[in-house]
Parts: C-alpha cells; structure tokens; sequence
C-alpha cells in the first residue's frame, strides 16, 4: 500500500500535492479505446465486468430494448447502450456504446468529492473510488459531466467503473477487453490507442464514413477511455454521449473560488466583530441609565 | 458554618431602606428554551455543513461521528432548526416589521457602530439591526430547506435534474455562507451590548438597559398600568 501509494496523483478533498517522486508513466497512461464501429453488441464486456468484479445486479424489467439493464447501477459499471438512429438516406443505423466511466483527465468527480481520499486518481490515469472514505453524500454525481457513478441502495456507497484498476496495476488488461470477441475494444498506452484509433478512423473514412473520429474530449482534458465514432461530428447520436463535457461551471464555482471565498467571509466577519470590541468596545448601561429609567417611570405614575 | 454573607443590624437597615430594582423580563422562559434549542441545533447542522464545503474543515465530521454520520445527520439537523426556528419567528415576527424610524437608524449606522445610541432614533423591542438579522436567517433557512431538499439524495434522487441538483448545491452553500455570518454577526451584537447575554440566558433586563437601548419599548411596557411582563428581581 505505501509504494501503490506513490502511484497516486491525485486525492479527492486534499489541499496539499500527492506524492510527486515518479516521473509520469510513458505513453501518457493507459488507455480503453471502445471502437462502435467493430462493436456487435454482444455484451461479453458487461459479462466480464460482472464477473471480475464479482457483481449481481438485481434482475430488472425489459424496456422494450436491447438494453439490459436499461441504466448503469452501483453493481452495473458498464453498459452496452443501443441507439436506434435513423440516418438523413432513410436508413437504420444501430450505434451501439459502451457506457461506463470514463476516466477524465479532469475528474469531475473527484473535484467535488468533500471526503479526503474517497477518489483518486492515479499516475496511469484510472481514476478510482475508495468506498471505505465514500459517506454517500452524491456530490461524484453532481460533478460527473457523464452521469456515471451510482450511489447503492444497501450501502449509500458511490460505485463506478475501476477501468480494473487492481487489473492493471498487475499488468493485465481490464476484464472488458479480455472479453471482447471482435476487437471492439483495445487497451493499451494512450498514444497508442491515438495510434490505433488513428488508423482506425482511415480505415473509415475509406469506408465512406467521412465524420469518423475519435472521442477524447478536451473539456475534461482528454478521457482513459476513448471512443471511435461513425459520427464523430454528432457523439449525441450515441445514446446522448455530450458533444462538449467539461466541468459544470456551476460545480467549478462551488468547489473553486466559493470555497476559499467562504471561509474569508466567514473569518472577516468574526474578525470585524472582534477587532469591533478591541477598537470601539462594548456597548455597557450604567447607573446613569439606571437613574434616567426611574426617572421616566416616575413620572408617569406621579401624573397618575 | 453557613457562607451566606452576615449582615450586621446597620447594613441590614440600610439594605432595606434601598428601593428594590425592578426588572424586565425581556423573555420569557419557553422563548429562552425556544432560542437556544435553535441555537444549539444551528451549531451542530453548521458545523456538519461546513465539513462537507471545505476539506480543511473535513475534520469537524468527526464531532457527528464521521463522514457518513455526517452525511446522514446533517440533513435532519437542518429540518429541526427549521422547525424550531418557525416556532421562535411565530413569537417574534410581529416585532420585527420594518418601520420608518428603523431606515433612519440604518442610515446612522456610523452612530450605531460607534456606540453613539444618544443619536439614534428610539428603538421599539427591536432595532433595525435585529430586524435585519431576523429577515436574514429565515430568508436563508427557506432557500436552505428549497435547495437542501433537491441535494438530499438519500430521497431526491430521480426528481430533479442534474442541472439543477448542481444549481441547488451552489445555493445551499451561499445560503449557508450568509447564515453563518448573520448568525456570527447576531453573536457579537450580543458581546457588544452588554446585558442582552442576560436577557437570553435570565430573561430579564435592567430599566436602565431597556431605556438605553430600546427607549420606545421601555415607554411602551411602562405605559401600561398594570404590566405582566414585569416582575421584582
């Protein structure tokens, strides 16, 4: 635990800098790269997870879909959506995604967690929860551009996607990724996965897929988990992935300047107050006002 | 042997020839319980509040018993103060309107903070600093109770929006902020004129502290006849 420690860059509620002895890992981290294009929607990927991670969501109800479940929960980390779409020539195109956590380079999340240390984030770029310093407030969902983390009902503990962070730091791959049959999804070094994705989308825009692209947002600085989209001009498509996710500037204000504005005001205001009595002193009634208030009473009662 | 003070024959005399001073109960024993349940209340869901906005401050979950404990109580504590609160403003609203002479008295607030009362208009049971703090708190507690109710996510989940969820956090901790340094404000008015510790704690107040600084009360008790709220010490 002391030399994992060190791998961890950043600490949710932490004020102070972690631990900044390594260098940053080579190849900018690890990487998820999730390609819709080559996806079938089998959900090997969902199994896998479940497995891994030795979860049993409860058995839902069908919506109609494909989909199941039909959301992420605190034991589903990651989620084939199935989007129906049809294109301007008339036909149906199915833009299947891979949900789950994304792993930001600027985690909403961990902005807003109040707890020290219940989210970190690590030099590879996985960014984890620590249940045991989770207290359930749901400040992760608030600050998560992408509606991932989910507080249980049994434990009022925050759950996402770990990108099989104990995987990883193992060397192995996430469980997902051991799972899928057809190459959909690749993990490996982020400049690699750039790499990959990069040829990836050559490959499709030979293809006709002209709006090809890869999904690796900037507004959060860039995400450990990417996508190759069709359409990469119009990722709402694909079950309503954001076009431009960035922290909330709501979220940035509370968690940025209001709180060390706050605690000044706060402090100022007691400090006003102190300083008031040092300077002008309290404000005291003495037998004067005693003999002023006899005064006035009686003479009331003498007209009486 | 007794500590009771001996008095000798003159002194005891010259004890009963002084007038007895009578006092004003300013509060009466419910109202007192009624502030301080408040009070007591504010402290805890402040402090629990104030946990969770700043991780410096991370450590006062310990006084609630950790992080969760925290998380789960804070939310309860605000309602009580609420409750408690609207039984205490139930009392104490109908003094607390804005009059002519209370714009006048803000006006001077150089005189106020310079302890200059001789300039000021009379004060009735409260002044206008009072009255301030008064609207404060309870416009506070109401966006405090607004927005605290969509953040609850033990219960609000689903309801509302993440919009709005985010919006709600933002005010809950304004509304918070300018609480806290109403109430700090509130407390200092009590170190500074001296007495008003004593009427919430005793519930009385001197002639002399009621004249000083709330002379048009002071007229209006001493205009009735036969006065309840006044009793001999």
């Amino acid at each position: 635990m002391a030399l994992q420690s060190l791998d961890i860059v950043r600490r949710s509620a932490t004020t102070t800098r972690s631990p900044q002895i390594r260098q940053a890992p080579a190849g900018g981290g690890v990487a998820k790269l999730i390609d819709t294009t080559k996806c079938i929607g089998c959900k090997a990927c969902q199994v896998a997870c479940m497995e891994w991670n030795d979860l049993r969501d409860e058995i839902g109800t069908t919506t109609g879909q494909y989909q199941n479940p039909h959301d992420l929960s605190a034991s589903s980390w990651t989620l084939m959506r199935f989007a129906e779409v049809e294109n301007p020539k008339g036909d149906l195109e199915w833009l299947i995604r891979k949900d789950g956590c994304m792993h930001c380079a600027d985690p909403g999340c961990l902005k807003a967690c109040p707890s020290p240390g219940a989210i970190v984030q690590y030099a590879n770029g996985i960014v984890d929860f620590h249940e045991e310093n989770c207290i359930g407030c749901g400040y992760c969902v608030t600050g998560c551009p992408f509606d991932i983390p989910r507080i249980s009902k049994k434990d009022h503990k925050a759950y996402k996607c770990t990108l099989c962070s104990d995987r990883v730091a193992v060397g192995l791959e996430p469980a997902c990724i051991k799972a899928c049959p057809t190459g959909a999804l690749v993990f490996g070094t982020k400049e690699d996965m750039q790499q990959h994705a990069a040829e990836r989308i050559e490959d499709l825009k030979s293809r006709g897929f002209a709006q090809a692209g890869l999904y690796d947002p900037a507004g959060v600085q860039g995400t450990h988990v990417m996508y190759v989209l069709h359409h990469a001009d119009q990722p709402q498509l694909y079950s309503d992935l954001p076009q431009d996710p960035h922290i909330s500037a709501t979220v940035r204000v509370w968690k940025g300047f209001a709180k060390p504005l706050g605690i000044a005001l706060m402090a100022f205001t007691a400090l006003a107050g102190f300083f008031h009595y040092i300077r002008v002193g309290p404000d005291e009634t003495d037998e004067r006002d005693e003999a002023a208030a006899d005064a006035a009473r009686q003479g009331p009662e003498k007209t009486q | 042997m007794s500590t009771t003070p001996q008095f000798n024959e003159a002194e005891r005399s010259t004890a009963a020839a002084l007038p007895r001073r009578e006092l004003i109960v300013r509060y009466d024993a419910s109202e007192r319980t009624n502030h301080w349940l408040v009070a007591i209340v504010f402290v805890l869901a402040a402090l629990s509040g104030l946990a969770l906005f700043h991780p410096a401050l991370f450590f006062l979950s310990n006084l609630l018993g950790g992080g969760p404990w925290t998380r789960i109580l804070h939310p309860y504590l605000g309602l009580t103060m609420l409750l408690l609160f609207l039984f205490l403003a139930a009392r104490v609203a109908r003094y607390n309107r804005m009059q002519p002479q209370d714009w006048q008295w803000l006006r001077q607030y150089r005189d106020v903070i310079a302890n200059r009362e001789d300039r000021l208009p009379e004060v009735g049971r409260y002044n206008a600093g009072q009255k301030l703090v008064f609207y404060s708190a309870a416009g506070c507690l109401a966006l405090l109770l607004l927005t605290g109710l969509i953040i609850w996510r033990v219960y609000s989940t689903g309801y509302f929006s993440v919009g709005l969820i985010r919006l709600g956090s933002l005010l809950h901790a304004i509304a918070a902020l300018v609480l806290i340094c109403t109430i700090i404000v509130h407390v200092y008015a009590a170190i500074w004129v001296k007495g008003s510790v004593r009427a919430m704690t005793r519930g009385t107040v001197t002639p002399g502290w009621a004249w000083k600084h709330h002379r048009a009360w002071f007229r209006e008790i001493m205009s009735h006849a036969t006065n309840p709220r006044s009793r001999p010490d």
